[in-house]
């Protein structure tokens, strides 16, 4: 049933051989060395046409004869009780179809879904929700997380604390590697709510069938499956009378997963209705009901004894996601460095304030910033080189190689050490460390399907949420059965294919991909055995390779790919593939850093990134130009999220002030620096693939690059973000 | 924010925001439920609404006959009365470019555009760009380098990069990154789109970041 292989894994000049056990069915894993044909070479997306000429169909495209457009009413707000509807004028508006009250008669923030209507019409929908009388019962409440925490303040549930659990966790004695510290620093670090901004707001278009059994839902979601789930234990259906369909979405970051509210009022219409119904947000509702990363005031300690060795670091972190919590940002402080005593106190600040949900590597983008610029504080007053000091206090060796390659492709050396200029712009550099532990999950089932004309099908259940999902899994077929990669096409995002796991957290490539791969191996194994005859050899002496089987010893004894397909008895043949758990392979852990460049204009205060080069481990490279493209966006966000970003709430009105995509600051083309992207590839065994995920780890010390060069070029650390301009001079002084 | 919009765009929020209220003077009436007959006031040229009025666009080089109400933006009007759903409503206010469409060459926010203002204009979307099989070079372009991920503002992105390129076909990174300013792309996109944009001036360009 299993047998067991010997790997040589690891990384250039660092490589030792590993033994696991394999099911038999299972590919040897890849390991250092091999060379594959089409898997680590750059190839365009496979939808790319699709996506350049706007063919591409996603949720907010979808229309379907005789549907309705749903609109959803909103508290105004942000603590009430509802005491009653009066839903009569909207319902006898002219083309309005059904108006629902929803259940919750208790609101907890500015912007929770009231009533719903459906209408021939988004403008008549809009309308009638001027319509909807809702008498509320305001309460007190409260936005800003400060007051939040106060014995006095308002209740945001009931008579529950504001306050929830603290959550301690400890590892040796913090006070004693404080005391034995040569030198201690302590600095509070802050960090604002930040929102996802998909441009592809939620929404869904539901179609119940007339006898309210059967649910098709088209919605923009990171998983497929967890919408299906949820929307069949809330209509009491069995799973399979549900069906989730997302081709294409634009844009998720972790706000996308399970059923959300939108997506159950656009079914509870459809059902109402007997037709199907859709229902979009509007940009603003999408910014304060969607989700957000939840805000953080990080208070660090931090001691170094004489060899520029970490003694103690202490984190006390709190953070509100409104009425969601998930605000911790210990990740980065317990993992990244070696630190003996290392102690963290942990809680979430509720306030009346829209949802958080997970966004891109939750919690860790905020934890590298406090952790990364405590770092430089701390190497600046024991007089530590910066990068030198991170080197002392990591274990890690693939992390060290990465140090020397970015720290060359950056010139940190000479750039660490120029003098600043007397000029009024000043230029700093920084370095941060990244992690994340992007090995996938088991779960997740392939099918490819050969057909008789020679193209090749992957189908899974999962979901490309722009990061390539579909070309990645095209290029894992097309290696294992030796295909130019336009001969397999990926067919994704539909429940009707095989189980996949949600796309979030950087699972997608390292979950799918070791089944896909598995799928194709199977395939061509039942390829193998309609060859064999013809070749006059036994199927196990055949592979795969530039578009035709042939014999492994003899490799002129060949029939193309597409002759055996010809042979295929019926219209097509195909093969499953099970993603297996884990392997313990080379490591787990998947380190990068980042290097940023900054100028800084100590009379205006406005910040200018100009240089980012990255080093990140992916394990397998699959697709080295979207692979990059992920990388840019993960560096381009942290740059918005330590410059500009930020959700500004109105503490005396309770509401969200700019919830627009010109208020609320985004990067924009003229904000974008160079940016020189290294993957540094590690043959870690873990799967049969090696993939593992770039989303989170591109992300997380982005920002605290930037920060960190900021700090160098004035001399001052900007403890708090975003970092604008009026922070940026108040730090210097000049406020 | 680009600073490229028709004339029209002042009115759009006030019209299609309040529905039945009488519009700013000059161009278009609302019409008062009981004014049917009476002549129109001096300085009024035409009247339209708030019901829907049949109305002839020009779109992709071809005549579309619609029936909206006046407060339809021409957005809308591609995307709910044509079925050219390739142009994107993101931002709702002309302030990220996703709804990018060309009027009479110039890149316009289709969103703060009403569509009875697009009539006597030349329309071109991203539909009349080019088609999966035979793509504009600028959309050929963004494929080879990859100027896309989750593709949502890439239509926006292609008109405006058409645009700039169609004016200036020698346009250097800056130009390309200022014709781009109100294009805005969450997943952060930008490099690959200036070496695209590169690619599509100078064809055969080796690819590179910028």
């Amino acid at each position: 049933m299993s047998r067991r292989v010997t790997l040589n894994l690891g990384f250039q000049g660092n490589t030792r051989d590993v033994t696991v056990t394999i099911p038999d069915d299972e590919p040897t894993p890849w390991q250092w060395g091999d060379r594959l044909s089409v898997v680590g070479k750059p190839a365009p997306r496979v939808d790319g046409p699709l996506k350049a000429t706007g063919t591409a169909r996603y949720t907010y495209d979808i229309e379907l004869p005789g549907m309705l457009y749903g609109a959803i009413l909103r508290s105004p707000w942000p603590h009430a009780r509802i005491r009653g509807f009066d839903l009569s004028a909207a319902q006898h508006l002219a083309g309005v179809r059904a108006v629902l009250a929803l259940d919750d008669r208790e609101i907890r923030f500015a912007g929770q879904e009231v009533a719903a209507v459906a209408a021939i019409s988004s403008d008549i929908a809009a309308d009638a929700l001027k319509l909807i009388k809702v008498d509320y019962e305001q309460l007190p409440f409260v936005v800003d997380m400060d007051s939040a925490a106060k014995d006095s303040a308002p209740r945001v549930f009931g008579s529950g604390s504001n306050i929830g659990k603290v959550k301690h966790s400890s590892v040796g004695d913090v006070p004693k590697g404080l005391e034995i510290a040569t030198s201690t620093i302590e600095a509070t670090y802050t960090t604002p709510v930040q929102t996802h901004v998909c441009l592809e707001t939620h929404g869904a278009v539901a179609s119940f069938n007339p006898a309210g059994d059967q649910l098709t839902v088209w919605c923009s979601t990171q998983g497929v499956f967890s919408v299906r789930d949820d929307l069949a234990v809330y209509f009491s259906l069995p799973p399979d009378s549900v069906r989730v369909i997302c081709e294409y979405l634009g844009g998720g970051f972790g706000s996308k997963f399970g059923a959300t509210p939108e997506m159950v009022v656009a079914a509870r219409l459809s059902k109402a209705t007997g037709v199907p119904v859709k229902v979009m947000l509007p940009r603003a509702d999408e910014h304060r009901s969607t989700g957000n990363r939840p805000n953080s005031e990080q208070k660090v300690k931090m001691g170094v004894d004489r060899d520029g060795k970490l003694t103690a670091i202490d984190l006390v972190t709190r953070g509100s996601g409104g009425i969601g919590g998930g605000a911790g940002s210990a990740g980065p402080f317990g993992s990244i460095y070696r630190c003996a005593n290392f102690r963290v106190e942990e809680s979430n600040i509720y306030t009346n304030a829209g949802p958080s949900s997970p966004m891109r590597a939750p919690g860790w983008p905020q934890g590298c910033f406090a952790l990364e610029l405590a770092m430089d504080e701390m190497a600046r007053k024991a007089g530590i080189d910066r990068l030198e000091f991170r080197r002392r206090n990591s274990d890690n060796p693939v992390r060290a190689a990465e140090y020397d390659i970015g720290a060359r492709a950056f010139g940190w050396a000479e750039k660490n050490e120029a003098a600043k200029t007397s000029g009024p712009i000043k230029r700093g550099v920084g370095v941060a460390s990244a992690e994340w532990h992007a090995v996938g999950v088991s779960g997740p089932e392939a099918q490819v399907i050969a057909h008789r004309d020679g193209s090749v099908e992957v189908r899974v259940g999962t979901q490309d949420i722009g990061t390539g999902t579909r070309t990645v899994l095209a290029i894992v077929a097309a290696e294992e059965l030796g295909l130019p990669v336009d001969r397999v096409k990926s067919e994704i995002g539909d429940t009707r294919f095989l189980f996949s796991v949600p796309s979030g957290g950087s699972l997608s490539a390292p979950s799918n991909s070791p089944a896909v791969r598995q799928a194709a191996a199977h395939l061509k194994d039942k390829l193998f055995r309609i060859a064999a005859p013809i070749l006059g050899a036994q199927p196990n002496d055949l592979e795969t390779a530039e578009q035709t089987i042939r014999m492994r010893t003899n490799p002129s004894r060949a029939i193309s790919f597409n002759d055996v397909c010809k042979r295929i008895p019926g219209d097509s043949i195909s093969a499953q593939g099970e993603r297996v758990p884990n392997y313990d392979g080379f490591r787990t852990d998947q380190a990068g850093c980042q290097f940023a460049e900054v100028e800084v204009d100590t009379e205006t205060g406005i910040v200018r990134v100009t240089h980012v080069v990255a080093v990140h481990d992916a394990g397998r490279i699959v697709d080295p130009l979207t692979a990059r493209s992920q990388v840019n966006g993960g560096i381009l966000m942290g740059i918005g999220f330590a410059l500009f970003e930020d959700r500004r709430m109105d503490p005396q009105l309770g509401i969200m002030v700019n919830p627009t995509m010109d208020d609320y600051k985004l990067l924009g083309a003229l904000d974008v620096p160079q940016i020189d992207v290294t993957f540094f590839e590690v043959a870690n065994g873990i799967t049969n693939t090696g993939v593992m995920g770039l989303g989170e780890v591109s992300h997380v010390a982005s920002t605290a690059a930037v920060a960190c060069a900021v700090y160098d070029a004035i001399g001052v650390p900007v403890r708090s973000l975003p970092m604008t301009p009026d922070r940026v001079l108040a730090a210097l002084g000049h406020a | 924010m680009k600073p490229r919009k028709p004339n029209a765009i002042s009115r759009r929020s006030f019209i299609k925001g309040a529905g039945a209220v009488a519009a700013a003077a000059g161009l278009v009436h609302v019409r008062p439920a009981s004014a049917d007959e009476k002549p129109l006031p001096p300085g009024v040229i035409e009247k339209l609404g708030p019901e829907a009025t049949t109305i002839e666009l020009n779109i992709n080089g071809k005549p579309a006959t619609l029936a909206i109400e006046p407060r339809v933006t021409l957005l809308r009007a591609l995307r709910e009365h044509l079925g050219l759903t390739g142009t994107k409503l993101v931002c709702d206010r002309g302030a990220c470019g996703a709804c990018t469409v060309h009027l009479d060459g110039k890149p316009v926010t289709s969103c703060m555009v009403l569509a009875i203002d697009a009539r006597g204009h030349q329309v071109n979307t991203i539909e009349g760009l080019g088609t999966p099989s035979n793509m504009h070079p600028v959309q050929a372009a963004f494929v080879e380098d990859d100027a896309q991920q989750c593709g949502f503002c890439t239509p926006g992105m292609v008109m405006s990069v058409a645009a700039v390129l169609e004016k200036n076909p020698t346009a250097t990174t800056d130009e390309i990154k200022h014709a781009t300013a109100g294009n805005t792309c969450r997943c952060g996109t930008y490099p690959h789109v200036f070496a695209a944009a590169l690619k599509a001036v100078k064809p055969g360009r080796a690819t590179k970041d910028v």
